[in-house]
């Protein structure tokens, strides 16, 4: 199958002459207005030897070095160029060392060919062996090894033997099946769009003709699929909208929506102010369905012969992308393709070095980290491996309270112990047992530092509401820590596994019909927006209680902060780990002000 | 025409624009479509018809009208809204204009500031629209080149470019904190000739400042100007001339450079932007002087 739009992730830095390949390729094919051109025939970077009145390419795609002078911002780069036969080239340009993984992540994400430049000077470097890796984590297609700067070296073929052999070792651990090399000088115009006279030992192609020569791999396995992205709504209309990939649909076809498993026929497929018979690879379309089944968006449609298989467990693969750390148990917001539900990195079971592709156990992901994890979701999703296909295959991860993408994922399999576990239905409901007890079945989540006065609180209004003949219940968070939590230490990891089973324990008593009362420190929003996030709206009262930390100090019931100040408890909240104020909680309580009346603001908010 | 093309290239770049629409009309409380009645914008409105149909577009358009668009502009504007029944929108700062803002005294930058960066933050935060979907295209510009096609703006509408969201696959990061908005970009991967291709092969019409045509024209410079109105400020013994000219963007008249050109229909507009090879925005007065201006006014809220 063709494509018209090919994309091409150039990597290297400017050093290894990527800015003056790229401008020569787009000066050639005449894809660059000569007015730019001309411009860059009269400046010049300090030190530059090309002479005034020449084109210096360089300049051309404001590499790394003037973006740095200029004060510009160093991100991922796209240059849209025409190829001689026609098709288009989206060139990303991923520069930066210091966040290298990120950026070529990003643009590597769409690439179908990577470009890796190798200075013939330099030999093979620590940096190409990252290149290589990245582009086969991120399933690139195909790579063109493009040794340059032969000129410097007289041409000489042992130099580009050496350096090819040298890849080819790196090669043998990594999934890449199509990787050629070429022998290129960029600043002496050899065998980039014009063949080499120098090099007449090369009989390959040039490197422009080795993009064009580019095709998508046969796909294996081609029944269509569709990602429901919105519900058409019109007079008499209802349609479903999407995207196709792979393959095609056709009025009269059988197809299955995931993760529902329900049946239908395509009625029709609609585009513009007409009806057609089949819809193809990359179309956007929007498909009348019969009979017109519940289907929403982030639904899944295939062909019903398909198998596909909606899990909540994955292996995957992660490259972390922000500066703060992937914590293991925290509930992350991810989204693929149109889906979006909260999940949870179970467990990370090694670290990918870049450099060298050794796995090394880890605790956690850093920025710029890849690492192997287990992943759990709120909701089904049907995703499938990254290496089968790229589109369904992808997710990313994004902070929960703050909305930034933090996480980029690789689907390796799904696990299938997640698809067995089915909800069983019980006719007796929570609404029922609350009714029963003549209450309302809520939690109230006190949240504040060690010795704030948490479980005093708890306790007085737990005595209030059991003497009027109400069904509370307190859950400490020192209590679960003897028997449930007994596991987990107090690491920002732990604290968030400990919260979780907290809420979730919360969720079973609420849903028994009880009225809850939480007692835990719970330091960090993330979480406790996470532990809401469980509950219907007006479920859950976030009560902060507020009470200055040389009070708690003073009062230190339990001798913690002593210990702490001596060094002895290395995570304690407010000595050695930040507490995160609440930013909105439901009530705000003076920790310092009398028992009785914050017992009975509590009261008034249940009652 | 001398340079061949893959013609499914408009129907890739068609389908993700649809994609990138339908995502917007799914995913935002409150979007809005930008719309100027330049080129850009008569191929987004056309693409947000075809990407809803034959449901109605689900959002209104957006007009920031800076009192000195060319007159054509206007009343092409007006036509097509009538011919296409969608609902448009037109804000002016009118403290802009009360204090007296004018290309001619204000200078170009700060004009600029107030009667455009200022009049659209005025005008989303006046309808609270969370999302505004504009026609800008990676290749105009550099800082462009490395824009999101969702990106953020954070309160205020500023842009900060050293904290982007990274953007992979088609995977797109639509949730917005408080206080944010989102800029939306569906013609990112389009090129100048995209657009003019598209035009042709879906027969749009636009604007007819785009054709050749004897306009009354003063030469400033380099530069061709068109005297749209009385407000022109002529300087000693200069008087219009009439020149066949057309427009390659359009903009603020004073603002504005035309070319020299005989082309009458869209076929020769494309022939002229091959043969011609400058980049388009060498005819906007407003870029300007420093290389990353297009970075400074964007992280003030500029499209």
């Amino acid at each position: 199958m063709e494509r018209s739009i090919i994309r091409l992730l150039t990597c290297g830095s400017v050093d290894d002459g990527k800015s003056t390949l790229i401008g020569r390729l787009l000066v050639e094919t005449d894809s660059i207005p000569h007015d730019i051109i001309d411009s860059t025939r009269n400046i010049r970077r300090s030190g530059s030897t090309i002479a005034t009145g020449e084109i210096d390419f360089s300049l051309l795609t404001d590499g790394l070095e003037a973006e740095r002078e200029q004060g510009i911002t160093i991100d991922v780069a796209y240059r849209s160029m025409s190829l001689l036969d026609g098709k288009r080239l989206i060139i990303s340009d991923a520069p930066g060392h210091e966040q290298y993984t990120r950026n070529m992540t990003v643009a590597a994400s769409r690439a179908d060919i990577a470009l890796v430049l190798v200075d013939a000077t330099k030999g093979v470097r620590t940096q190409t062996l990252r290149h290589l890796t990245i582009c086969s984590l991120m399933g690139i297609s195909r790579i063109i090894v493009a040794i340059n700067k032969l000129d410097a070296m007289e041409y000489n073929q042992s130099v580009f033997e050496e350096i090819r052999a040298n890849v080819q070792t790196a090669l043998t651990r990594m999934h890449l099946n199509d990787v050629l090399f070429i022998p290129l000088s960029a600043l002496a115009s050899d065998n980039v769009v014009q063949g080499s006279a120098n090099m007449s030992w090369y009989e390959g192609q040039t490197l422009l003709e080795s993009i064009q020569d580019w095709r998508p791999a046969q796909a294996i396995d081609v029944s269509a699929r569709m990602r429901i992205q919105l519900i058409s709504r019109a007079e008499n209309f209802r349609g479903v909208s999407g995207t196709v990939h792979r393959g095609s649909f056709t009025v009269g076809d059988e197809v299955k929506i995931f993760p529902s498993n329900q049946s239908a026929t395509i009625a029709k497929i609609i585009t513009y102010k007409k009806e057609i018979q089949s819809a193809h690879d990359s179309e956007a379309v929007t498909l009348l369905l019969e009979p017109e089944v519940d289907a929403t968006r982030g639904d899944l449609i295939a062909a019903s012969k398909e198998e596909l298989h909606p899990s909540n467990r994955f292996n995957a693969d992660i490259v972390w992308l922000h500066e703060d750390p992937l914590i293991h148990s925290r509930s992350y917001l991810l989204i693929a393709g149109s889906s979006q539900t909260p999940a949870t990195v179970t467990r990370i079971r090694h670290k990918i070095d870049v450099d060298s592709g050794s796995q090394n156990s880890a605790a956690n992901l850093g920025v710029n980290e890849i690492g192997s994890v287990e992943i759990a979701t709120d909701a089904p999703l049907t995703l499938l491996p990254y290496l089968q296909s790229r589109e369904f295959g992808n997710f990313i991860l994004v902070d929960r309270l703050n909305f930034r993408t933090v996480g980029a994922g690789m689907i390796r399999h799904s696990l299938r112990r997640g698809e067995n576990v089915v909800s069983q239905k019980y006719e007796v409901n929570k609404a029922a047992r609350a009714l029963q007890k003549n209450q309302k079945a809520q939690v109230i989540w006190l949240t504040g530092l060690s010795g704030s006065g948490k479980s005093t609180i708890a306790n007085g209004v737990e005595k209030r509401l059991h003497a009027l003949g109400m069904h509370p219940y307190v859950l400490d968070g020192d209590n679960l820590r003897m028997a449930l939590n007994s596991d987990l230490g107090f690491t920002p990891g732990d604290r968030a596994e400990n919260v979780r089973r907290i809420s979730e324990v919360a969720k079973v008593l609420v849903d028994a019909g009880l009225i809850v009362l939480v007692a835990v420190i719970s330091p960090f929003e993330a979480d406790r927006q996470c532990a809401k996030s469980l509950f219907e709206e007006g479920e859950f009262l976030e009560v902060f209680v507020d009470t200055p930390v040389e009070v708690c100090v003073e009062r230190d019931p339990k001798g913690l902060y002593k210990k702490a100040s001596k060094g002895e408890i290395p995570n304690f909240t407010g000595v050695g780990q930040g507490y995160e104020t609440p930013k909105n909680p439901d009530l705000h309580l003076k920790g310092d002000a009398d028992l009785d009346e914050n017992v009975s603001k509590i009261l008034g908010e249940i009652i | 025409m001398g340079v061949k093309i893959d013609q499914k290239i408009l129907k890739a770049l068609e389908s993700e624009s649809i994609e990138i629409l339908r995502e917007s009309a799914a995913v935002f409380r409150k979007p809005v479509m930008m719309y100027s009645g330049g080129k850009d914008s008569s191929v987004l409105l056309h693409l947000a018809k075809k990407a809803f149909y034959p449901a109605p577009i689900p959002f209104p358009l957006l007009h920031i009208d800076t009192s000195w668009k060319f007159k054509e502009m206007i009343s092409f504007r007006d036509g097509v809204v009538t011919e296409n029944g969608v609902k448009l929108l037109v804000h002016t700062n009118q403290e802009g204009v009360v204090a007296g803002a004018s290309p001619f005294k204000t200078g170009i930058s700060e004009y600029t500031r107030i009667m455009k960066t200022v009049a659209l933050r005025q005008a989303l935060d006046q309808h609270a629209f969370d999302a505004a979907i504009g026609g800008s295209r990676r290749d105009e510009e550099k800082s462009r080149a490395k824009e999101r096609i969702f990106s953020v703006r954070d309160e205020g509408h500023k842009w900060d470019p050293r904290n982007q969201r990274p953007e992979l696959w088609r995977t797109y990061n639509t949730r917005l904190a408080p206080g944010q908005t989102m800029r939306v970009f569906p013609l990112s991967d389009w090129t100048e000739i995209d657009v003019w291709r598209y035009i042709l092969a879906e027969n749009i019409e636009v604007n007819p400042l785009y054709f050749a045509k004897e306009r009354p024209m003063v030469k400033r410079g380099e530069q061709l100007i068109m005297v749209d109105d009385d407000r022109y400020l002529l300087l000693d013994g200069e008087k219009p001339e009439m020149i066949k000219v057309r427009f390659r963007t359009l903009g603020c008249y004073p603002l504005t450079a035309a070319v020299e050109s005989t082309a009458t229909s869209i076929t020769e507009i494309i022939e002229e932007v091959f043969s011609v090879k400058l980049s388009e925005r060498a005819t906007r007065l407003i870029d300007g002087a420093a290389e990353d201006s297009m970075e400074k006014k964007k992280t003030e809220g500029y499209f």
